[in-house]
């Protein structure tokens, strides 16, 4: 029983991860029509840049956790700037495929400057122990990254159903035509929500660098494997995705304790069941048929 | 003269050239790279078949490739029959494997299906690389021998010639498909797939057939690839191989068959060029070269070039409206 618990909570945690990165694809998708390919190169450079900061000035893995979201954010947003934006009015598999040439680029310049064998990252200090839940102790770094990542999900929930803001990106999301018909300049929201989106995934790279392996190719396997779970979700859907990532990582980290030979296919398999039963995604809608 | 070359009659003399071209290959390169290319060029017409004439972006072929290079490999090893053996039992792996994939993938269009087939292909990936006792996990399968009953064929040089007419039956086999009343009807899909439909086209079934036709020649490819090296590694299954081959089909042209030739070429040429010259990260230079390409030159080098020759050849004849230009997948546009 014990163990089972212990599985769940394992399974939550690496849920998190999913979680956030699908919830930054979501948001990204909605707003501007792209799949970013990038997105786990850019958890892979949050990481990164928790380590940088940490062995060339260092940076504690608190401030790291303000900073490189903020400076991938801004790098998000240069990358709308310069490149996505000239492609947004043509077929949205250009973004994916310029995205994919970025994540090349991306992985293997970082690849050149630290090779590809990981780099240690120590556990935030405060956050060294473990917390007794009870039943059983778990390391508290582990509760500290799930709790932060249903914090920011609850955040982003509430700032796109509750605030102006969102209200305007969720219009926009929706009708964007009609929304610049109403006199909003939803022009002016897509290249801050696509710096949002990338600056999760830098948020789930800072999170990731103490418990994972911080290398070049964290995030390569990683996005892909988000991809099935927006999928699951429903891509255009922002709830969808959350729940569909926690909800993967609970069932992949069953799968560990009852079945472990397909726990790293199984995100895949739930996908091909959902295209079986719901096409759309869990909580998609059907695309509207050409 | 460029009038003369732009002539869509020279259809025939750029056949000629391209034929000569295939055939002297092994004298204008490096010898064991020379069936690379012919091998990741059919791979590239493969995908090419379903980007540019079904708007359906595969962005995990590696899956077919990658099966099919550890098929005929296992083929090759265990039971030492002639490579064609190998090869034609790849490309019927390849094929049984991408109708239950085609099956799934055709549920969605545009990006969604880029995205299910990248996991599916995935899903492949992480299968041979658990399955150690079949495809040597990560050590991958050595010494795939070259047999044809006895004929020494170690030699790369001599063994591009033994694989060439494979390839030149698959890229045939493409350019029959296109050209073909089926391939007019994959047409009619990528352009408007509800008109299609309305026609009485059972349309979820073309794009499936089209799918297992594309898997099965990009099977043939990988078949001779693994065969061409000797050797199959797990790199063959993994995503980059799929992204390798759709940057080839973008950099040549969508939707040209001649193209995605061109540049697989190019990218083979290039790949080796950074790996012998020692530069450490040719992610760096593909991913660069693709982002330019992306950006600017969307029509692809063939494509660009063919283009550019129709506007020559008509200058001064009454304007028509110049084709536009290739779009990925019509469908979602419409959605």
């Amino acid at each position: 029983m014990t163990n089972f618990l212990q599985q769940c909570f394992n399974g939550l945690v690496s849920g998190s991860f999913y979680a956030l990165l699908a919830l930054g694809l979501a948001v990204i998708f909605g707003m501007l029509g792209v799949v970013n390919f990038a997105h786990g190169a850019c958890y892979m450079l949050g990481a990164f840049g928790a380590y940088i900061l940490l062995v060339e000035a260092g940076v504690t893995f608190w401030l790291a956790l303000l900073i490189v979201p903020v400076v991938l954010a801004v790098f998000g947003m240069v990358l709308e700037r310069l490149a996505i934006h000239r492609l947004r009015s043509l077929d949205p598999l250009y973004n994916f495929l310029l995205t994919f040439g970025v994540t090349l680029v991306l992985q293997d310049l970082v690849k050149r400057e630290y090779g590809i064998q990981s780099q240690p990252y120590p556990q935030p200090r405060g956050l060294t122990g473990s917390v007794d839940l009870g039943l059983f102790s778990y390391p508290a770094y582990q509760v500290f990254v799930l709790v932060s990542s249903l914090v920011v999900c609850v955040a982003v929930w509430y700032v796109l159903t509750r605030t102006r803001v969102g209200m305007i990106v969720r219009a926009a999301t929706e009708r964007p035509d009609l929304t610049g018909a109403l006199g909003i300049n939803v022009g002016r929201w897509v290249t801050p929500v696509f710096g949002f989106g990338i600056a999760l995934a830098g948020l789930a790279g800072v999170l990731a660098a103490p418990m994972r392996a911080v290398n070049p190719l964290m995030g390569a396997d990683l996005v892909i494997a988000v991809f099935a779970v927006v999928v699951i979700g429903g891509l255009g859907s922002i709830f969808g995705s959350v729940v569909a990532g926690f909800g993967v990582g609970l069932l992949q980290a069953l799968a560990n304790l009852y079945a472990p030979t397909i726990a790293q296919t199984l995100v895949f398999l739930l996908m091909a069941i959902v295209l079986l039963w719901r096409p759309a995604g869990l909580f998609g809608r059907e695309e509207a048929m050409a | 003269m460029i009038r003369f070359l732009a002539s869509s009659r020279l259809r025939y003399l750029w056949l000629a050239v391209g034929l000569l071209l295939a055939l002297a290959l092994p004298w204008l390169v490096y010898p064991p790279i020379a069936m690379d290319i012919a091998a990741w060029a059919l791979f590239a017409v493969s995908v090419d078949l379903l980007l540019g004439y079904v708007g359906l972006l595969s962005f995990g072929h590696a899956a077919f490739w990658g099966t099919a290079a550890y098929t005929s490999g296992l083929v090759a090893i265990h039971t030492g029959a002639p490579y064609l053996v190998g090869v034609l039992a790849g490309a019927v792996a390849a094929a049984v494997l991408a109708v239950p994939i085609g099956f799934l993938s055709v549920r969605r269009t545009g990006i969604y299906f880029a995205m299910v087939t990248l996991a599916f292909a995935q899903l492949v990936y992480f299968v041979a690389n658990q399955w150690r006792g079949l495809t040597g996990g990560e050590n991958g399968l050595q010494a795939v021998p070259r047999e044809f009953f006895g004929l020494d064929l170690s030699d790369p040089f001599y063994f591009y010639y033994a694989g060439l007419p494979v390839i030149l039956f698959g890229l045939f086999a493409a350019w029959r498909v296109v050209r073909s009343p089926f391939g007019r009807v994959l047409m009619a899909i990528r352009d408007n797939p509800a008109r299609a439909r309305a026609l009485g086209y059972p349309v979820d079934r073309y794009k499936l057939l089209a799918f297992v036709l594309s898997a099965t020649l990009a099977g043939l490819a990988g078949g001779l690839f693994a065969v061409n090296h000797g050797f199959v590694s797990l790199q063959e299954v993994y995503w980059p191989t799929s992204g390798k081959v759709v940057m080839m089909v973008v950099l040549g042209g969508i939707g040209t068959l001649w193209g995605p030739i061109l540049g697989a070429t190019l990218v083979v040429q290039l790949e080796d060029f950074l790996a012998t010259s020692g530069f450490e990260g040719i992610g760096i230079v593909t991913g660069a070269v693709f982002i330019l390409v992306v950006l600017l030159f969307r029509r692809g080098l063939w494509g660009t070039t063919s283009h550019l020759l129709t506007m020559v050849r008509d200058r001064g004849r009454p304007s028509h409206p110049a084709p536009p230009e290739p779009t990925l997948a019509r469908e979602l546009e419409k959605a």
